[in-house]
């Protein structure tokens, strides 16, 4: 879990103090006469921002940098050099900000907030009809690369650089109005691009993993993961139960939609879960408290009655690691000691590289707080690592008793596993009447796991689905669907369980066929593949 | 029960859904001393009802029987009774998460039709919430608030019986999101603005034909809403089948006894799901898709109001 408010309140008393200062200065400019009729507006706006509405980014939580259509997970640090769309700069000046503010970057790498500029009225412009005569021969533009350089150099801004690129352009005015605002456009997103720093959402975070890293999510599109937090009825109060391995963008989308209410039992493969996603959100710290986790190696024995705390999953981690960390266990980023257990764990997450494994997340998670015991005397690690055992222990008996009441009120799976098995222990859970969501990144195994539901019985209403996304650009008549479209989001099945009849294999078969479509449709689906 | 917290057992004045089979259901307002007539006979509902639990098999007079489910949005989305065009699960989905509602979201929405989208609404945003939900036809705007009375859920909603064209949504600088499914939404976009909060909020707006979505994109541009997107999104549903596809005789070759080609009677021919019926046919299972789906809903323009 991140750092809580105190800091940020330091940063925002600072930075309305600085906000103040300047809407002053501004004013004594006009006062002396100098300022416009934009200064004042200005002042007004920054009066605003200091009277302080909406949430700020502050330090040490995790922010999402936006350009267009791009999205960045960063943690808020001081004096952090950031990398985004081919442009370095530090946080520190966005900080005690409002989350939704647009910043240019200065030539020192600092963040400047940039208010909107208004479009210079267009005077009646010049422009041809089609493109008939236009040769594209690539020598219109007579600014060289060289000549851009020196320009931006100079520390022209961008948007004169845009006019700079169209006076020397010998085609543009041949162009028609349509294909000189595409080029405008083009040139300003290159040349003239702002940084948005937004607060983390489920629809940020999905939107940006689905593009930047769908290997971690299994493919998991954004609509995909919309439409099982609806159909899982997914809402404050409930029970849940989530098993993913989507980095925790999964259990933090459902952390959102219960609001801190309910209780949410994560179980997971291997030796923890993985909540780097989790952590982007910033939820505060409460919604934490009723976050519990489960191995998924101890399922059969808690359905079996044969449940123990003998051996954790995660303790062959820890002892595991300890000989790692005497082979000087190098970890592939950063992770000094100095630096705190939540900004590597925020880090990790979002400059992870595709090729790292899911696995070594884990370790890495539970690596730094080795690398902090570490420091400490032997005996006291001893004391330490028993104390976090005994906890470990008790909170995995608190996470089976919940299991074992057999009353959730629902049942989310998002994983690289195959579904059946999955569904087939984890559905027994379940209390009966709620609603239960299965994602695949593949179909087949969803027609599998179908099959074997009907035949466990206990379940209806089981619908097998993908949803179809598109987006469209729309402008006066420009309208159309854009040109490249997501070609697959994943698959969904979906279901309402009810009371199981046990041992009673006749009415599950006859409960089976009537929730199949009457006999006559089935014939003439098999009609059409003859 | 209640739309917004599950209960374990059916109660007098609930809202039951009887589930009687593939997508066969309708809801019910349990009562003491009532039936309910279906296909498989009679349910009566102090006998067969009051007490059960939710998920509980219940036959009916005739010997056939049926569940009865818990209500969620989602199934009464699938039963209500229409007065208007409804929205479906898939486009509230996708409005939910763009409009990044959650518990003690406040929400405003125009119209409220048949009360689809505002179940859904309020079950988000419970239990600390609110939706401001406007519609301008009087019947209509009465049917809603009786609904929402007996679902129990009147505390998170109020309704109003304007024209939010005209006078807005009744509240202002209060609301996280805003959602528009009117005949005319440009001409909401100003109060649409007005109602969200100072230091911004999300917008969107629904609307069946393209025209109306390049006036409601204009209006949203002029009125400082920014990150302008369009999007639809269509459900494909798939039915499981074991299909059975024959072999065809393609005669056989002079010497050998066996076809040249594909051998159906070797079962590591076409991998694993295909199993060999009898001589001359293979099995496979398939998700097959519906012979007819829906098309064409509306197309979706979210945006974002936002201080700068």
């Amino acid at each position: 879990p991140l750092p809580s408010a105190p800091r940020c309140h330091g940063a925002v008393r600072a930075a309305a103090t600085r906000m103040r200062s300047r809407a002053a200065e501004g004013a004594r400019r006009s006062a002396s006469g100098a300022g416009s009729g934009r200064e004042e507006e200005e002042e007004e706006e920054e009066a605003v921002m200091a009277a302080g509405h909406g949430p700020r980014i502050c330090e040490g939580e995790c922010a999402v940098l936006k350009r267009g259509d791009v999205f960045k997970a960063v943690a808020v640090l001081r004096r952090r050099k950031i990398i985004f769309e081919k442009q370095w700069f530090y946080l520190d000046n966005a900080i005690g900000h409002v989350y939704g503010t647009t910043f240019e970057v200065t030539s020192g790498g600092n963040l400047q907030p940039r208010r909107e500029v208004e479009e210079t009225t267009t005077e009646t412009k010049e422009a041809g009809t089609d493109n008939r005569n236009i040769v594209d021969d690539g020598k219109s533009q007579k600014l060289t690369h060289d000549d851009i350089k020196a320009l931006k150099d100079k520390g022209i801004k961008g948007q004169e650089i845009v006019q700079q690129l169209i006076k020397n352009s010998t085609t543009f005015r041949d162009k028609t109005e349509f294909a000189q605002d595409k080029y405008i456009k083009k040139k300003k997103k290159k040349y003239d691009a702002v940084i948005t720093i937004v607060k983390p959402s489920t629809r940020i975070l999905s939107t940006m993993y689905y593009a930047r890293e769908p290997g971690k999510i299994n493919h998991l599109r954004y609509d995909t993961l919309a439409q099982m937090l609806t159909l899982g009825n997914i809402r404050a109060g409930n029970k849940m139960i989530v098993m993913e391995t989507c980095a925790g963008l999964v259990v933090g989308a459902v952390m959102e939609r219960m609001g801190g209410y309910g209780s949410i039992i994560q179980m997971y493969p291997g030796g923890g879960p993985v909540r780097a996603a989790t952590s982007c959100f910033g939820f505060p710290k409460h919604f934490f408290s009723n976050l519990h986790e489960f191995p998924l190696s101890k399922v059969d024995s808690l359905l079996s009655g044969m449940f123990s705390t003998e051996m954790l999953p995660s303790e062959f981690e820890d002892n595991a690691l300890v000989e790692e960390e005497s082979n000087g266990l190098a970890d592939e980023k950063q992770t000094s000691v100095q630096e705190t257990e939540e900004e590597s764990i925020t880090a990790t997450a979002m400059e992870v590289n595709q090729t790292e494994e899911q696995e070594k997340m884990d370790i890495n998670a539970e690596d730094i707080e080795f690398k902090d015991n570490k420091e400490k005397d032997n005996k006291e690690n001893v004391r330490e690592k028993q104390r976090k055992q005994w906890e470990r222990r008790k909170k995995l008996i608190e996470a089976a008793a919940l299991l074992t009441e057999k009353n959730a009120d629902g049942l989310i799976v998002a994983s690289k596993f195959h579904p059946t098995p999955l569904l087939l222990s984890l559905l027994e859970f379940v209390a009966p009447s709620r609603p239960f969501v299965v994602y695949c990144q593949y179909k087949e195994p969803l027609l599998e796991c179908y099959t074997k539901l009907r035949e466990r019985g206990g379940v209806i209403n089981l619908k097998l689905s993908e949803t179809w996304l598109r987006n469209y650009q729309v402008l006066p008549d420009r309208s159309h669907p854009k040109l490249t479209m997501s070609g697959g989001g994943g698959y969904l099945l979906s279901g309402i369980t009810v009371v199981l009849d046990k041992g009673k294999s006749d009415s599950s078969n006859l409960e089976a066929l009537k929730m199949e479509e009457p006999s006559s449709k089935r014939c003439k689906v098999q009609d059409l593949q003859c | 029960m209640s739309f917004i917290e599950y209960g374990d057992t059916i109660k007098d004045g609930d809202t039951a859904i009887v589930f009687l089979g593939h997508e066969s259901m309708f809801p019910v307002k349990v009562q003491h001393g009532t039936v309910t007539q279906t296909k498989y006979g009679v349910i009566r509902h102090s006998m067969d009802l009051i007490g059960k639990k939710y998920g509980s098999k219940v036959t009916c007079s005739k010997g056939g029987w049926v569940f009865i489910l818990h209500p969620t949005p989602e199934l009464w989305t699938m039963n209500l009774p229409h007065r208007t065009q409804i929205l479906y699960s898939t486009d509230i989905s996708i409005i939910t998460m763009m409009l990044e509602l959650k518990p003690g979201s406040i929400v405003c929405e125009s119209g409220t039709g048949s009360g689809s989208l505002s179940h859904a609404l309020i079950r988000t945003v419970a239990p600390t919430g609110h939706l401001y939900t406007v519609e301008f036809h009087q019947q209509r705007a009465e049917k809603a608030r009786e609904e929402f009375r007996e679902h129990g859920v009147e505390h998170l909603v109020t309704v109003t019986n304007q024209d939010v064209c005209k006078n807005g949504f009744g509240v202002s600088n209060i609301a996280d999101a805003v959602f528009l499914d009117i005949p005319s939404p440009w001409e909401a976009i100003g109060h649409a603005k007005a109602a969200l909060k100072a230091e911004g909020g999300r917008i969107c707006s629904f609307s069946p034909c393209i025209e109306q979505v390049q006036r409601t994109c204009l209006a949203m541009e002029e009125y400082g809403f920014t990150e302008i997107n369009t999007l639809e999104i269509l459900l494909r549903v798939y039915n499981v089948r074991t299909i059975s596809l024959q072999i065809p005789d393609l005669g056989k070759a002079a010497e050998d006894n066996s076809s040249a080609g594909f051998d159906s009677s070797n079962p590591s021919n076409q991998g694993s799901p295909c199993t060999n019926l009898q001589q001359g046919a293979v099995q496979f299972k398939s998700g097959v898709p519906q012979r007819e789906m829906v098309g064409h809903t509306g197309y979706l323009t979210f945006a974002t109001k936002s201080l700068f």
